[in-house]
C-alpha cells in the first residue's frame, strides 16, 4: 500500500524561556514513520513524550527542525502546498471549545470548505452529508454553546471531513470528554476507518488504542515501540517501564495465563475475551 | 448564573422583515436614521412613525420586545427631555424658581425625545429580526467595495463572528474561574462598590490568560482548516438580491424622497 504520510529523522526543538534563562527543548529526536493509505495507527505515550508536537508537525502547523515530513509526497515545509497538505492531513484537536468557529453548527462545518473555495452549491451538499456520517443532521442550525463535548467534538470531526481529507489526526480527541462522548468521538473514528480514511489517533487511552491497528510507542521524543496491539501489548515490561497501563482485557489475559488458562496471544478487546472465556471449557 | 445571557436580541421569526436580505435592512436602518434627522416637522415624525409601525406589524415582533429596546435609554431620554425643556432661549410659559420653561423649549424636547425613541425603535427592529451572523455577513458585503481603498472588511466581519462564537465559552470561563475562587474563600458578593470592583481582579487575570489560549488554540484549528484571509473565499449562504429585496430597496428611497419633499412643503417645528 501506498504510503500517505512519510517521516523522515524526523527532529523538533523549541526553546522554553523560563526565569533561569532559556534552555532547549528536544521534543522529538530522530522518528522516521510511515504511515500507508487506509491504515489505522495508534500513537501513545506520556504527557510531555513528544507526541503531540509530532501530530502537530503532520500537517504543518509546526515546521521540523531537522529531517522532513511529506505528505501525499509534498514536502510540509514547501509553502507552495502548504494549503494541499492541511486539506489532505485534516486535524482534530483536543478541545472542542476552542476549535469551532462558527456560532452555528452548520456554518461552522462550511468553513473549511470555504476557505477552499468549493462552490456554494457543493458546500452545502458536502455539510449535510458529513453532518449526517457523524449523526449530528438534526443539530445542523444549533449553537454549538448547547451542544455536550461529545457532540461538540463530532461536530468538529464534521469539519475536517467537509474538506474531504484523505487521512485525519486525532490530537487526544478525547481527552476532555465524559465516558459517553469518548464512545461516541470512538465510534465515528472506527467507522471512518472502516470507510478508507487513514487515521492516526494520538491518545493516552490504552484501549482506544488497542482498537487500531498498530501502535507506536513514544518515550521522551523517540518511538520505543511499534507494532500491531498484540505485539505491544505482549511486551509488558516495556509498557510498565514507560509507565502505562495496559487494557482490562489484557491484563486479564495476562493473569489467567499464569493461571493456567491458555488466552491466545491476539486477545486484546474486552469482546473477544469475553467470547474466549464463554467457550473455554 | 453567566449562562443564562441570551446572545443579541434576535426573536425567531420568518415575517417578511425577517427574510430580507441582511444589506437591505442595514441599509434601511441607516437610512431611517438619517431621515429622522431630516424632519423638522410634526407632521414628518408622524409619517415615520406610521411607516416604523406598518414595519413593526409586518415583522410580528411583540410590542413588548420592542418596548424592552426602549428601557435602557430612559434616563437618556429623561435627561435631554429636562435639559431641553429648560435650557432652551424663548417664550417663558411656566417657572419653577430659578428655572425657566419656554414654549420652544417644551417643542424642542418633545421633539427630541420621539427623535431618539423612534431612533431606538428603528435599530432594534434590525437587531430583533436578524440573527447576528446574518447582521455580520451583511456588513462585511456592504464593506467590501471599501477593500480596494485598504479597508480590511472580510477580517472585521471574521473578528464580529468570532467574538459573538466566544462570547458563550469566554461566560462559562468567567464562570468557572469565580467558583475556583469562590471555592477557595473569595467573596464576591459583599461590599461596597470599590471593593467589589477590586475583588474581581483575581477574575480578570486568568479570565485573560485563558482568552489568549483560546485564541492560540482557535488560531491554530482555523490554520489547520485551511484558513488564509478572505481572498478565494466562497460562502455557504450565498447572498442574493431577491425581487422582494429589489422592490423593498425602491420603496426605501422613495420614501427618503418624500421625507425631503415633505420637509420643504412643511413650515418647520423648531
Amino acid at each position: 500500500m501506498e504510503n500517505i504520510i512519510q517521516i523522515k529523522n524526523l527532529t523538533f526543538d523549541y526553546i522554553r524561556e523560563s526565569d533561569e534563562g532559556s534552555e532547549t527543548i528536544h521534543a522529538i529526536r530522530d522518528v522516521s514513520l510511515d504511515i500507508p493509505e487506509g491504515s489505522f495507527t495508534a500513537i501513545i505515550g506520556r504527557n510531555g513524550s513528544g507526541k503531540s508536537t509530532l501530530a502537530k508537525n503532520l500537517n504543518g502547523l509546526l515546521l521540523p527542525t531537522g529531517g522532513k515530513i511529506l505528505v501525499n509526497g509534498w514536502d510540509t515545509a514547501d509553502e507552495a502546498h502548504i494549503w494541499d497538505v492541511r486539506q489532505t492531513a485534516g486535524m482534530v484537536f483536543q478541545n472542542p471549545d476552542n476549535q469551532l468557529v462558527a456560532s452555528i453548527v452548520e456554518d461552522d462545518v462550511a468553513f473549511g470548505p470555504e476557505n477552499l473555495g468549493v462552490p456554494p452549491k457543493e458546500i452545502r451538499e458536502r455539510v449535510d452529508e458529513v453532518l449526517k456520517s457523524v449523526d449530528m443532521y438534526p443539530f445542523r442550525t444549533k449553537s454549538p454553546h448547547l451542544l455536550s463535548g461529545g457532540q461538540k467534538q463530532r461536530v468538529a470531526i464534521a469539519g475536517v471531513l467537509a474538506m474531504e481529507p484523505r487521512c485525519i489526526i486525532f490530537d487526544e480527541p478525547t481527552a476532555m470528554l465524559d465516558p459517553q462522548g469518548r464512545q461516541e468521538v470512538m465510534r465515528i473514528i472506527r467507522r471512518l476507518h472502516e470507510e478508507g480514511k487513514t487515521v492516526i489517533l494520538i491518545t493516552h487511552f490504552m484501549d482506544e488504542a488497542a482498537q487500531a491497528d498498530r501502535i507506536v510507542i513514544m518515550d521522551d521524543g523517540r518511538v520505543i515501540a511499534d507494532g500491531t496491539p498484540g505485539e505491544i501489548f505482549a511486551d509488558e515490561e516495556t509498557l510498565r517501564r514507560i509507565r502505562l497501563d495496559v487494557p482490562l482485557a489484557v491484563d486479564m489475559a495476562h493473569r489467567l495465563r499464569e493461571y493456567g488458562i491458555p488466552v491466545p496471544a491476539d486477545i486484546i478487546t474486552q469482546e473477544k475475551l469475553v467470547e474466549y472465556i464463554c467457550q473455554y471449557k | 448564573m453567566l449562562r443564562d445571557i441570551t446572545l443579541g436580541q434576535y426573536y425567531p421569526g420568518s415575517s417578511p422583515i425577517h427574510r430580507l436580505d441582511p444589506r437591505v435592512k442595514i441599509i434601511a436602518t441607516l437610512l431611517f436614521i438619517v431621515e429622522l434627522f431630516i424632519v423638522n416637522n410634526f407632521i414628518g415624525f408622524a409619517i415615520c412613525a406610521a411607516a416604523m409601525a406598518i414595519c413593526v406589524i409586518v415583522s410580528k415582533v411583540p410590542l413588548s420586545f420592542i418596548m424592552r429596546g426602549l428601557k435602557p435609554i430612559i434616563i437618556i431620554l429623561l435627561f435631554t427631555f429636562l435639559l431641553n425643556i429648560f435650557m432652551v432661549d424663548g417664550k417663558v410659559i411656566w417657572t419653577l424658581g430659578p428655572l425657566e420653561v419656554t414654549k420652544e423649549g417644551l417643542i424642542t424636547a418633545i421633539f427630541m425625545a420621539i427623535r431618539l425613541i423612534l431612533l431606538i425603535i428603528g435599530s432594534s427592529l434590525l437587531t430583533l429580526t436578524t440573527t447576528p451572523i446574518r447582521l455580520t455577513d451583511g456588513i462585511e458585503r456592504l464593506l467590501s467595495p471599501f477593500e480596494r481603498f485598504g479597508l480590511p472588511a472580510h477580517d472585521i466581519a471574521m473578528m464580529m463572528s468570532i467574538a459573538l462564537r466566544f462570547i458563550p465559552t469566554l461566560l462559562e470561563e468567567a464562570d468557572k474561574i469565580m467558583k475556583a475562587q469562590q471555592a477557595r474563600g473569595a467573596d464576591f458578593e459583599s461590599g461596597n462598590i470599590m471593593r467589589r470592583a477590586k475583588s474581581l481582579i483575581p477574575i480578570l487575570i486568568p479570565l485573560f490568560v485563558s482568552a489568549f489560549r483560546i485564541a492560540q488554540d482557535l488560531a491554530m484549528a482555523m490554520e489547520s482548516r485551511c484558513y488564509r484571509g478572505g481572498k478565494g473565499r466562497t460562502r455557504l449562504h450565498e447572498m442574493r438580491f431577491h425581487r422582494k429585496d429589489v422592490i423593498s430597496m425602491i420603496v426605501l428611497f422613495v420614501f427618503l424622497a418624500g421625507i425631503i419633499v415633505e420637509r420643504m412643503l412643511v413650515e418647520s417645528d423648531i
